[in-house]
């Protein structure tokens, strides 16, 4: 085992040119990844965290500073870091089975190769007997453990997952939570998880970056030290409150910032 | 009895309803030619059209006195023929150029003016070139069908291909599609209902080619009648071409879009959901 990140961000910038006017999205983000670690971005929305996810992905290049997957520049998005999204951009002209084996179909590998593998994770992620149904057929809910198995199947180094939860309703958001806890307990993949749900990070994650308003910059890092494996009840337990409570006051020092900010402005 | 009657009311509104107009009109047509309300001996009567029309089909073509007897089915399959050629090569040169003018800007810089440029010129205007390059032969038809047709196809096409989700996208990128797996799993499966509204725009165009070559540029098929027959007086025969060309214009269609359905089943699901 080597010391090394996974996921190394070194003084990234990131600037839009949006119709001429510069936006500044992220400012002088660092930020590392362990193997095996479970990383939350905890952030308001438009603070940039989809970005910095989406540099990670290799969707998006950084303005300035290194983004760097196992000691590797990031320059193309690959199916060593797959992503799940917000939306769960399924292909909808495939069946739920099709759309599971899509990258491992792309990497030209004849089924048997697969088959036990698909089968197990489509199991784990609750998708038996959906198999040859179509995406439009599914709730939301389904439809993200499409987008979770397909990613699970490739067996990629990391998962990059941007409020993968964040359309749902809140009894599946906690449905699904529970099942990534579950999945995560099997296969310890790194996990660079981006949400503005603060219960949502603690509960999933090692670690929690908290990012403050536009222009993106990570504020502190906090350890999460409940033990593992979690389930839903541990949201009601003191630690995990105090915890809440001390997260809560580092967010609203930040909107209370970017109140003044916004009313200077105005 | 009650319950029956809205069920009952229904079934009259969709089936008497969409026959009312043609019927009225049919009435006023035959009218019309008794009354003498029209040029005499020019418009012929619906009965006249209906009588010439079956001659047209169902005569024997030896032994009658009329030139059209029983040759109806030999115009129809020339027609359809080229019809169904000259798409099927629109589609097979329309589709991947408008996969490639829709995904790669070179390409379609390089392409796209030159199509955009010639669109506008009627399918019509193009006739005189045809015959003078290909001659009085199949190939100045195909031409002008083919041409007719590529248009909407490559237009819907590339659309189409510019419409695909980029989400979609990044979704095969981050599972390691290349390019070409790109291209066809997903760019392609993406625009195809595009594609299938270019196609359907397509084959309208190829009809209406097909008839304007045939009367021009080639001496066999409906297109041929319809100027022969007029020539000749025979408006009964050119009502029944007219009519003719219009019933395969619409069975041409239907078939694309029973298709359309079979293919694209996943976007009925879609619209259901």
């Amino acid at each position: 085992m080597t010391d090394r990140p996974v996921i190394e961000l070194a003084d990234v910038w990131k600037t839009f040119d949006t119709g001429g006017r510069p936006v500044e999205a992220l400012q002088g983000v660092s930020l590392s990844v362990a193997r095996n670690e479970f990383a939350a971005i905890l952030g308001p929305s438009g603070c940039g965290k989809s970005t910095l996810l989406n540099m990670v992905a290799g969707f998006e290049a950084p303005t300035r500073g290194a983004v760097r997957f196992d000691g590797e520049p990031v320059c193309t998005p690959g199916p060593r870091r797959a992503v799940v999204f917000q939306e769960p951009a399924l292909f909808p002209w495939y069946t739920v089975l099709d759309n599971i084996t899509f990258g491992l179909r792309t990497r030209g590998l004849a089924p048997a190769a697969y088959r036990a593998r698909v089968e197990t994770i489509v199991e784990q992620v609750g998708l038996r007997g959906f198999e040859s149904h179509y995406p439009a057929e599914l709730s939301g809910g389904m439809k993200q453990r499409v987008g979770i198995a397909r990613v699970l199947v490739m067996d990629p180094d990391v998962l990059l997952m941007d409020e993968p939860f964040g359309s749902l309703d809140a009894q599946t958001r906690a449905v699904m939570q529970e099942l990534l806890l579950a999945v995560w307990e099997r296969h310890q993949q790194t996990v660079l998880f981006v949400t503005h749900d603060i219960e949502e990070a603690l509960l999933l994650a090692d670690s929690v970056s908290v990012m403050t308003a536009r222009p993106g910059r990570i504020k502190t890092r906090i350890t999460v030290a409940l033990p593992r494996p979690r389930a839903l009840e541990v949201t009601t337990s003191p630690f995990f409150n105090e915890l809440k409570r001390e997260v809560l006051a580092l967010i609203r020092e930040e909107s209370g910032r970017a109140a003044i900010e916004g009313a200077r402005r105005g | 009895m009650a319950g029956a009657a809205p069920g009952g009311r229904a079934a009259v509104r969709r089936l008497v309803w969409p026959v009312m107009l043609p019927l009225a009109f049919l009435a006023l047509w035959t009218v019309a030619v008794e009354r003498h309300w029209v040029a005499e001996g020019i418009v012929p009567s619906p009965l006249q059209v209906a009588q010439s029309w079956y001659r047209w089909i169902f005569g024997t073509p030896t032994r009658s006195l009329s030139p059209y007897s029983g040759t109806w089915l030999a115009a129809v399959l020339y027609s359809s023929r080229r019809v169904l050629q000259g798409f099927l090569i629109a589609a097979a040169v329309g589709i991947p150029l408008g996969l490639f003018v829709g995904w790669n800007r070179l390409v379609a810089r390089l392409v796209d003016p030159s199509i955009q440029l010639l669109r506008p010129v009627p399918i019509t205007a193009w006739l005189p070139f045809a015959i003078a390059v290909f001659g009085i032969y199949d190939a100045s038809a195909l031409f002008l069908i083919g041409l007719g047709a590529f248009y909407p196809i490559v237009v819907n096409t590339t659309h189409g291909v510019r419409d695909t989700n980029l989400l979609l996208l990044r979704a095969a990128r981050m599972m390691g599609a290349g390019e070409r797996t790109i291209l066809t799993r997903v760019v392609f499966r993406s625009a195809l209902p595009s594609i299938f509204t270019g196609l359907r725009l397509g084959i309208g165009v190829a009809w209406t080619a097909v008839i304007v070559a045939e009367m021009i540029a080639v001496k066999s098929g409906l297109g041929y009648v319809l100027w022969d027959a007029y020539y000749v007086g025979r408006m009964d025969i050119c009502v029944a071409t007219m009519l003719s060309v219009g019933l395969l214009g619409f069975v041409s269609d239907r078939a694309l879009q029973l298709l359309a359905r079979l293919v694209l089943r996943w976007r009925t699901l879609e619209a259901h959901a």
